[in-house]
């Protein structure tokens, strides 16, 4: 019909351009979950008995569970029983430098653009690779000992700091939460672990990569992050996965926690392999975000960028417990070819005093369908709490479409809520304007969605905003611009 | 400059065109007058490279190439400007984003090197002052929110800024009190005077705008054809005279002309 469905369907045969396989040798566990596989899991990370017995407990509590069905996306059946549940990079002895690394994998984070390196480091970011499952190298670790905060796997947390793991993990997303997060909580391979401690400022971004590799390696990250009070950090986390023909699990667990007057900024920009123009082996992405307002005067921000992955289902949430606490949620979620996207947030406005701003952008392209779900809950002692709510979606072409799902739940009359939402679609003559003062439609459309984005992409760091409007374009060349 | 030639286009099926022959020269002003549907609208559209047009006959050149197998962006590259008859609004681009872009894509295009944003600020804040456009309207999204006039002022200024060699005006005296109609007229005027190549294409139904921006030809559109040529008095003539003594002349069918 027009140029730009003609664009779309161009770009939508653009090669995924992250979609090359690492050629490493796993160390992997057999395929299917059951109570040996939990054990094996965790007697290969060399975990204590406690941790061990609380994974058995969420696997155990996971099997009465169901998987849920309410969500706006369509997927064939999953069997766990034919996931591998553990894979990890063979490592022979514990790695002092970079030079120590495998080289493969050093090539393998060059060729994604990693910033693993010197100039990178240089340019303020400690990175912990997780590749595969288990961390590889960590950066930047001794300056940021030296102001007492903790950045380590989850796996290093879980051996050097046992008391700060027992009393937080879980305690923001239980392991009864809900199945995904039951099953993360049974399997969880490893993850970033950060501890700031009172009155610290984080002096940079803390940044970690994920990479799925490994074929029908399900990937179960588990992240905490805990702010004490005073404390303020932000955290990167980006995501690129190879190409694959089956379809990969990815479930993973985010939790949060700000004390008294303490800031966590966690921004996202996840572009997992999405599968082909067929939506055939692109990654499932069912992932559990929350994060814990739990001290006063305390905020929680959320920044996503999200392209990637066949599904994605995912909430980052806030609960406002500490009076005068702040949640934030601003999102892009981008769909194109036959990609499904069911995604939102949660207030939980708790305390006094709480407010909320959510900020979803969401755009359609090809096929795909684009779903903002967001439950906004003020409790009967939330005086005064306050949220602000919009949700725009674009659409570029005529095959896709975008949902909205607000819900509101007001227990307090002192409450304000309010909510926006509008529709637009680039519409030909927008393109044609551009095209006529000289700007191709690929152009067109990127300036049109960047506009359309800039809410969202002046709340991630700057390095990080950049790299989400290249991704952008990328992600459109296999859709609209 | 632009030679059109024995142009036939239809829009669905339907015969607009029915057989163009246009041929502007560097440093001339052309007005094609007609009344609606007389097919003005269709023939800058495909000048630009609007699509949803089949052209069955014909050809377009400019400076000896083909028009028609360009891209609208090649011709707007190429130096054809189109003053749209209704501005597109588009939330979310500033005024300053979008024509810094576009600059930059010509300059591209031409081999120049791209402007800065000191150098891009330097022309933005020279060409402001020929078409009155202030700082904010520059700041503001592209055509969003702008008033009729707004919006036609904002075609002259991207005009100014992107300076073509063939300037397309679709009715852009249409809404336009006589005020405005003056801005417009003169930015149009300046931007014919800088150089002797500067040829400006006015298209328009009355002849209002033809007292500002003087034509040196005068053509009237009916029924797809031109069927009436001359020099400004034609205008005139129109003027007091209206179209219907053009219908008329004009209503047996095609084949004759």
């Amino acid at each position: 019909m027009s140029t730009e469905i003609k664009t779309i369907e161009k770009m939508a045969n653009t090669e995924y351009k992250y979609g090359f396989v690492t050629d490493i040798e796993a160390d992997e566990a057999p395929k299917g979950l059951n109570e040996d596989i939990i054990r094996f899991i965790s007697a290969k990370k060399g975990e204590p008995e406690w941790m061990t017995q609380w994974r058995l407990k969420a696997y155990r509590h996971w099997l009465t569970m169901k998987e849920p069905s309410w969500q706006n996306v369509k997927y064939s059946p999953i069997d766990y029983q034919d996931i591998v549940y553990y894979s990890a990079p063979k490592q022979k002895k514990k790695l002092n430098s970079m030079e120590e690394v495998d080289p493969k994998l050093v090539q393998t984070f060059d060729k994604l653009g990693i910033p693993l390196e010197e100039q990178k480091i240089l340019a303020g970011v400690a990175v912990d690779a997780v590749f595969d499952s288990v961390s590889v190298a960590t950066t930047y670790k001794e300056k940021l000992s030296e102001l007492g905060i903790i950045f380590c796997s989850m796996s290093e947390a879980i051996k050097n700091h046992p008391d700060l793991v027992k009393k937080y993990l879980g305690s923001v997303v239980p392991y009864t939460d809900n199945f995904f997060a039951s099953l993360n909580s049974a399997v969880f391979s490893d993850g970033s672990f950060i501890y700031i401690p009172k009155g610290v400022r984080c002096p940079m971004e803390l940044s970690t990569y994920f990479r799925i590799n490994a074929e029908n390696t399900g990937q179960f990250e588990r992240t905490l992050i805990i702010a004490d009070e005073g404390a303020y950090v932000s955290y990167l986390e980006g995501c690129t996965a190879p190409m694959r023909d089956t379809n990969q699990l990815h479930a993973a667990v985010v939790e949060l926690v700000a004390l008294d007057n303490a800031q966590v900024k966690y921004s996202t920009v996840q572009n997992w392999y999405a599968g082909d123009v067929n939506g055939v082996g692109g990654i499932y992405n069912f992932v559990t975000k929350r994060g814990a307002c739990r001290g006063k005067s305390s905020k929680i921000s959320w920044t996503q960028v999200e392209t990637g992955s066949a599904i994605t289902w995912k909430y980052p949430s806030c609960i406002l417990q500490g009076d005068n606490s702040i949640g934030e949620f601003y999102s892009v979620a981008l769909t194109n070819n036959m990609q499904q996207a069911d995604t939102g947030t949660k207030m939980i406005h708790i305390g006094k005093n709480t407010r909320s701003t959510i900020v979803s952008k969401g755009i359609s392209a090809g096929r795909s369908q684009n779903s903002y779900r967001g439950l906004v809950k003020i409790g009967p002692k939330a005086e005064g709490a306050r949220n602000f709510s919009q949700c725009d979606s674009l659409l570029l072409g005529d095959k896709c479409g975008a949902h909205t799902f607000p819900y509101l739940e007001v227990d307090n009359p002192t409450a304000t809520v309010e909510h926006e939402a509008t529709t637009s679609k680039i519409g030909e003559d927008q393109i044609f304007y551009l095209n006529q003062r000289g700007i191709k439609t690929e152009d067109a459309v990127n300036l049109i969605v960047n506009g359309y984005c800039k809410e969202v992409f002046k709340e991630l760091p700057m390095e990080f905003a950049v790299e989400a409007q290249r991704l952008l374009s990328v992600s459109l060349e296999g859709s609209v611009g | 400059m632009l030679t059109v030639k024995d142009l036939y286009a239809s829009v669905e099926e339907k015969e607009i065109l029915k057989g163009i022959n246009l041929k502007v020269n560097p440093g001339e002003v052309h007005a094609i007058m007609g009344p609606n549907g007389s097919g003005k609208s269709t023939l800058a559209s495909i000048i630009a490279g609007r699509e949803g047009y089949s052209v069955t006959n014909g050809s377009v050149t400019f400076e000896g190439k083909d028009l028609l197998s360009m891209s609208p962006e090649d011709r707007a590259r190429e130096g054809i400007f189109l003053a749209f008859q209704y501005p597109v609004e588009i939330p979310g681009i500033s005024n300053a984003t979008f024509l810094k872009t576009a600059v930059n894509e010509i300059r591209k295009y031409k081999g120049l090197e791209e402007l800065d944003a000191m150098e891009f600020l330097a022309l933005i804040r020279e060409k402001m002052k020929i078409v009155g456009i202030d700082q904010t309207l520059f700041s503001r999204p592209v055509n969003h929110g702008f008033s009729g006039g707004e919006k036609k002022r904002n075609e002259i200024f991207q005009l100014a800024v992107l300076d073509p060699k063939l300037a397309i005006l679709d009715e852009t005296d249409s809404g336009l009190d006589i005020d405005a109609l003056k801005i417009v007229a003169n930015g149009v005027n300046v931007f014919k005077q800088q150089s002797k190549e500067k040829a400006v294409i006015v298209v328009t139904h009355y002849q209002r705008l033809l007292d500002y921006i003087v034509p040196d030809y005068v053509h009237v559109l009916y029924n797809g054809r031109i069927v009436k040529s001359g020099t400004k008095e034609l205008a005139l003539e129109l003027e007091e005279r209206g179209y219907d003594w053009i219908k008329e002349e004009n209503n047996i069918p095609a084949s004759t002309k």
